[in-house]
């Protein structure tokens, strides 16, 4: 899950980082009293989970409290690469002498995390990467040890950072591990005129995997934008909402993933991602297809599903049901494969549904879905 | 011969006396994997019956090991104990420990696979079906009785897919099947198998299934190029993925232009791989691909 930059600047002060003073708001009114509390002069920014947000329009200085209330109201609601912005945080204005960049990614390859540091801060650092590689520095870091002083001198030595920058490397390294981050990202990281080291803007991706052990993202529950997904979570269905056209449920994510793109190669587009897993229930499947069928862009349903450790008679058993408590109201294509295929087709057979038709393999199905969807 | 599994592997199973722990284990067993036994250690000393066999459950892997030889562990615990789990088995000594557990948080594998690795265990997954050598033994959840023994070997990060292609390729079979895994970070790779099934007499042709994000999948393509003389048939998925989200995987997130299928294909077939573009039709690469080599082998 992806923090909101207001949410990093926080993460960052409680582990000691220094930051610029800074609020957050929705309200123009609002905005204009933070601005009056900060000082007058501020920094209006979007709080946005998409880069390029200054070129947008949605960064901007303010120099007293009136011009604050205006300039939050014309960013609040302001549309930025599809990112409706909901809040603005409200920064008091810093001196900059110097700007760099700091972060800490995963090294998927080396199944560890590296240091990624630059003296070229400020920038789009891919872009930086990309034109001037020798400007960003790349140090491994061993997880049995994590950057202590030594390592966090190694890796400011190596990109050409200044020696105050030692401290902010060792407690962002506390704030990627204690918070279980998978990504910190501190750009730019500024020395000001006075010689302090201050994280201006930030980036944290913490990892879902770990909210068993970190409480109070509870309450940082991902915010759902689409309706059919905000439904589908709170059902607890791993269902992604798409542009088509053909409705998808399938076994496994890697499966569902290969019926999407055998449903785009027969010429429709799929409506959704949604897998259901292994069990495949009838609650389950239920759930699913009522997801589905509330999406008023769907035009058929294909049901794809390969009986490995559940047989397919089992999964038949469970589209049955399902069918009893949801009301068809698109056609339903069905391929069953894998175990006890054939005694789970004649289930459905025997259910006789006029909407519902079966294929033997996934691309045939595939062909009649996107028929049906691009005929109706 | 096959790779990492065969019948000669013993195995344990971590979490066995648990729901999914209990039925994998009976399901292990009637594909006639050797499991040794379970650990747990508030039921050691205990006996876990699954039809006709009798499996001790030891209060360690080091006491399981001491006492049965195993060389291999399955990892059913949850999340929250995975990472203690694993370092307990590269302590003890094992060889391989295939991690099913899905969920893991990732700085907990990161620690994990650091850890296994100075001490010489090789580790499966996680968020993994496990590995099956057929007609062998059978290491994780991947049903065994959709395909047979043969000479195809196949690597993937996907269970289902993992599972399609073994049924489409069902009449030709496999020597070994090995998921991987979903999640960014994972301890054996495409090109650890590749490696692995190009030493292995008994692997004819190599099936490599992908999906997108990371960029596992190129450095397999450059992998084959540089070292693997068999034929390679690779399928990748998620070509419709779109941008910046997530699709069931932990890792099947596609940021930028890298990590995408079509920049995976590309590259695979640079390297000269075949790749389909449905799972029936990588099937047929392979059933066409295996028939020229045997036209060839009599020509």
């Amino acid at each position: 899950m992806d923090l909101y930059e207001h949410q990093a600047r926080e993460l960052f002060e409680e582990h000691g980082i220094l930051v610029p003073r800074a609020e957050v708001t929705d309200s123009p009114k609002e905005a204009r009293e933070i601005a009056r509390r900060l000082g007058g002069r501020v920094v209006v920014k979007a709080q946005v989970k998409t880069g390029g947000r200054g070129k947008a329009g949605g960064v901007k200085l303010a120099a007293d409290p009136a011009a604050a209330e205006l300039t939050a109201r014309q960013i609040l609601g302001m549309d930025i690469k599809g990112h409706t912005v909901g809040k603005v945080m409200l920064a008091q204005p810093v001196d900059i002498e110097s700007e760099f960049y700091v972060g800490y990614v995963l090294d998927r390859a080396a199944g560890r995390f590296l240091a990624i540091a630059s003296a070229e801060g400020g920038m789009d650092i891919e872009e930086v990467a990309a034109s001037r590689p020798e400007a960003v520095a790349r140090v491994p870091v061993d997880p049995a040890v994590g950057v202590t002083s030594a390592k966090a001198a190694e890796i400011a030595e190596a990109a050409g950072l200044p020696p105050e920058t030692v401290d902010v490397l060792v407690r962002l390294w506390g704030v990627l591990t204690r918070e279980d981050a998978v990504l910190v990202e501190v750009n730019p990281l500024v020395r000001t005129a006075r010689g302090q080291i201050l994280a201006l803007d930030g980036k944290v991706t913490l990892d879902d995997n770990a909210r068993f052990r970190q409480a109070r993202w509870g309450e940082q529950e991902a915010a759902h934008d689409d309706p059919l997904e905000a439904a589908a979570a709170a059902k607890g269905l791993n269902y992604v909402k798409l542009d088509g056209e053909v409705g998808i449920i399938g076994n496994g994510a890697g499966l569902v993933m290969s019926t999407l793109d055998v449903v785009a190669g027969c010429g429709a587009r799929p409506a959704n991602f949604l897998d259901i897993g292994g069990g495949a229930s009838a609650q389950i499947m239920a759930d699913g297809l009522s997801v589905i069928l509330s999406d008023p862009a769907v035009k058929s349903v294909f049901v794809n599903v390969f009986g490995g450790i559940t047989a397919c008679d089992a999964v038949a058993d469970g589209i049955v049901r399902a069918l009893e408590t949801v009301r068809l109201t698109k056609p339903l294509v069905v391929r069953l494969d894998g175990n006890n295929a054939v005694r789970g087709r004649a289930i459905l057979d025997g259910r006789a549904h006029p909407l519902v038709q079966q294929a033997t393999t996934m691309d045939e199905a595939a062909h009649r879905a996107a028929r049906l969807a691009i005929a109706g | 011969m096959a790779i990492f599994l065969t019948k000669e592997s013993k195995v344990l199973v971590q979490g066995m006396t648990g729901g999914e722990g209990m039925k994998h284990t009976r399901r292990m067993l009637a594909a006639g994997t050797d499991v040794v036994g379970g650990v747990n250690p508030r039921k050691a000393g205990r006996t876990v019956d699954f039809d006709d066999r009798a499996v001790p459950v030891f209060g360690s892997v080091r006491e399981g090991i001491a006492a049965t030889g195993a060389d291999v562990t399955v990892v059913f615990v949850p999340p929250a104990f995975a990472k203690a789990a694993v370092t307990e088995a590269a302590d003890a000594g094992i060889g391989l420990a295939v991690v099913i557990t899905e969920g893991i948080p990732v700085h907990d594998s990161v620690a994990f696979h650091a850890y296994a690795a100075t001490k010489g265990t090789r580790v499966i997954g996680p968020n993994c079906p496990g590995l099956i050598t057929p007609g062998q033994s059978n290491a994780g959840i991947i049903p065994a009785d959709i395909t047979k023994p043969g000479r195809v070997g196949l690597v993937s990060k996907s269970g289902t897919l993992t599972y399609q292609l073994m049924y489409e390729l069902r009449d030709i079979g496999f020597s070994t099947c090995v998921g991987i895994g979903g999640d960014p970070v994972v301890g054996t790779t495409h090109i650890d198998c590749l490696a692995a099934f190009q030493d292995d007499p008994d692997t004819e042709l190599v099936v490599l299934i992908g999906e997108i994000g990371g960029d596992a999948e190129e450095r397999a393509a450059a992998y084959v190029r540089d070292h693997v003389t068999k034929p390679v048939v690779a399928y990748i998925a998620g070509f419709t993925a779109p941008e910046g989200r997530t699709m069931g995987h932990a890792g099947a997130i596609v940021s930028g232009s890298a990590g995408t299928a079509q920049a995976k294909k590309e590259a695979l077939e640079a390297a000269g791989v075949r790749v389909g573009g449905t799972p029936t039709e990588t099937a047929r690469l392979v059933l066409n691909r295996l028939e020229s080599e045997r036209v060839a082998a009599q020509g």
